[in-house]
């Protein structure tokens, strides 16, 4: 596709124009072409069930991959092999979609795959998600692969459908916002900290209606996975897109992965994605500045994710009657610092905060530690792949010997559709990115923070600021 | 699913003040097991209507609240935020609604509810505040002028999405006029190739 203006061009602008099969007009959105489709067990039944119906087959299985994450138990099987799942539901969506791919060629991540996992930690991990691409799924945490400098959008399930059926999605072009963080973060705070942040500032629908591009120089400081955890939260301020320029870094991680371009057609992407990265003067319809290096260790104190604030703030008044009943059903009292909150129970995983470095965080403050008595704590690998990775460091065994439990790979208490939840009334600190009333359990109370906010509070067994561990771990190494 | 085209409707409203609802509380993710759109329409709120032992919530608005009469939900801002399920506008349209308004409806949702036949609209701040301080009031929604009555004179103007708005009306989904454009998709992979 060539360019028929000269103005500078943002990351947004390019990968939308390069993508345009048929261009929006008056009357209809444009037909935007899809690269890459990434499939899971929940939303896709009914989107096979249209193409049966009318008789359709997937236009492009080589273009669509599939893997189980959502209702699969993250306990082993048992010695006959039989997985314990929630419900017989949740064992007949699992065969659904394993009998849908065998039907319709596409590849599947099945149990049992070393390299099956939650959606968005694959992609990456298997080099399935590359700078310029465009990337759908059925969920909407697919703004998850943004990081790589990709147009990534999570969608319902007629549009899954739509995909499967033409590779392409009816879309009308978004606006733009650029998200520009100054400045360097502090020692022991981290992209999920950043990314609360950034949704109290502008609200839970600050990104309504925008694409937003995360830059500046925390965001460009970032590893690929603090950029991952950032753009994975974009759909909680509202935005259906999150991204971040690719550069050397992004290009570090892609290469000689399993489904990355090889010879010298890796040279050849390397030339295109290097071309990407928003030109000087580009223009955005909404620009925001963030001052990073004033950012402190985030907790949610409400049932929005905007309802955020320092881990050492107290509990505010609430001013509105939604904040009334928010803190109601979270139960703070006004004026209670945070940090006096007894915890229940610690949830270390989901697409946000499950990958290796996240497991790295939370060991670090785990190691030669006891979880406080009575906190149930579960740590869930975010792919077969971090699994691995983790035990081969030994990470497993920091958090047995801590007291947590080390579970198999899945999306487990972020949805708690697995059977993995909390009983009534809890208090869940989670590293998840939705602190929605009985998303984790009927009356359970979830608080977002960090892998490492999370691990020093099933320690202390209250809310707690990881920075004190932090600070000594730099003092002692 | 299919779903009934969609012209005028004069309705009674049912109000949600709060702001924020999520598609978490429009339908929770335990009812996600399914692998049909049939049925949802019975677990729409479903917290929000029952008690934790199944008995019917006594402070639920859906309490005696009649889906033949009532077909349009009022909600504060940001309706549908969060997952990006399809079975929150399936179990909405499935208990009877056919419209939600809102100051400001999500993205992912509203993309969903008008795909299924559920009419999702945005109206300025003071329809909203009207609509919101009239739980129960008749109301007439014209989707082909894109008009919203609240009475006879206090009527708003609404915008969506042209070709939604036509889908809508004639109550067919989008795949058609994707398939429609083949060639053209089949012209873009060639040049790309």
């Amino acid at each position: 596709m060539t360019r028929n203006n000269s103005s500078p061009q943002s990351l947004f602008d390019k990968l939308w124009e390069q993508h345009v099969a048929v261009p929006e007009t008056a009357d209809a959105p444009a037909v935007l072409y899809i690269d890459l489709h990434l499939v899971h067990e929940v939303t896709s039944p009914q989107a096979f069930s249209v193409l049966d119906e009318q008789g359709l087959k997937v236009r492009r299985p080589d273009r669509t991959i599939a893997t189980l994450d959502h209702s699969t138990p993250t306990l082993p099987a048992n010695e006959n092999g039989d997985l314990p799942y929630a419900t017989p539901d949740a064992k007949a969506q699992v065969e659904t979609l394993i009998a849908n791919c065998e039907k319709h060629g596409i590849q599947l991540l099945n149990l049992g795959d070393p390299r099956r996992g939650i959606v968005h930690v694959i992609g990456p991990e298997l080099g399935l998600t590359q700078p310029g691409k465009t990337i759908v799924c059925g969920d909407s945490h697919t703004s998850t692969h943004g990081a790589f400098g990709a147009l990534a959008f999570g969608i319902g399930t007629t549009e899954v459908g739509h995909v499967l059926a033409t590779q392409s999605v009816l879309q009308r072009k978004p606006k733009s916002m650029r998200v520009i963080f100054d400045g360097a973060l502090q020692e022991g705070v981290s992209a999920k900290d950043m990314a609360l942040a950034m949704i109290a500032e502008i609200g839970a629908d600050g990104g309504q209606g925008y694409a937003i591009e995360f830059a500046g120089e925390a965001v460009k400081a970032l590893s690929m996975e603090g950029r991952m955890t950032l753009c994975n939260m974009s759909i909680e301020a509202g935005a259906r897109f999150g991204m971040v320029a690719p550069d050397e870094l992004t290009f570090e991680w892609v290469k000689d992965r399993e489904f990355a371009p090889k010879g010298d057609s890796w040279h050849e992407a390397l030339m295109r994605w290097r071309t990407l990265p928003t030109e000087d003067g580009a223009a955005f319809d909404k620009q925001v500045r963030i001052n990073a290096g004033a950012i402190r260790p985030m907790i949610t104190y409400g049932v929005s994710p905007d309802a955020a604030a320092p881990v050492t703030a107290h509990a505010p008044k609430p001013r509105t009657s939604a904040e009334q009943h928010a803190v109601d059903y979270m139960q703070f009292e006004p004026d209670q610092p945070f940090t006096k909150a007894e915890v229940n129970r610690v949830f270390i995983g989901s697409c946000t905060n499950s990958r290796l470095s996240d497991l790295r965080d939370a060991a670090a403050i785990m190691r030669g530690r006891r979880v406080k008595e009575g906190v149930v704590t579960l740590v869930v690998p975010g792919s077969e792949a971090v699994k691995r990775a983790a035990e081969a460091e030994g990470l497993h065994d920091v958090f047995r010997a801590a007291g947590a439990e080390w579970r198999e790979p899945g999306c487990s208490m972020c949805i708690a559709m697995n059977g993995d939840a909390g009983a009534p009334g809890e208090l869940v600190v989670s590293t998840s990115n939705r602190n929605f009333i009985g998303r984790q359990g009927k009356g359970v109370r979830t608080v977002l923070a960090s892998p490492a906010t999370a691990a020093a509070s099933a320690i202390e067994g209250r809310i707690a600021d990881p920075r004190p561990y932090v600070n000594e771990m730099k003092e002692s190494a | 699913m299919s779903f009934e085209p969609f012209n005028a409707l004069t309705s009674r409203t049912v109000v949600l003040r709060q702001e924020n609802i999520d598609t978490d509380q429009i339908i929770p993710a335990r009812f996600l097991t399914t692998t049909s759109k049939e049925g949802l329409g019975e677990s729409v709120f479903f917290d929000w209507r029952y008690e934790d032992d199944g008995k019917p919530r006594n402070s639920s608005i859906f309490n005696g609240y009649n889906p033949d009469t009532h077909k349009i939900l009022v909600a504060g801002s940001n309706f549908g935020c969060g997952s990006s399920r399809e079975h929150a506008p399936w179990a909405l349209y499935g208990f009877g609604f056919r419209a939600v308004i809102s100051s400001d409806i999500a993205d992912i949702f509203k993309s969903n509810a008008l795909k299924n036949g559920l009419l999702a609209i945005e109206v300025d701040p003071k329809t909203h505040a009207s609509l919101l301080n009239n739980p129960g009031a008749e109301i007439e929604i014209d989707l082909e002028r894109q008009v919203v009555a609240l009475s006879v004179w206090e009527k708003a103007h609404f915008d969506i999405e042209p070709f939604a708005r036509q889908c809508l009306m004639n109550g067919v989904d989008q795949l058609g006029h994707l398939q429609n454009k083949l060639a053209e998709i089949e012209a873009y992979e060639a040049a790309c190739a």
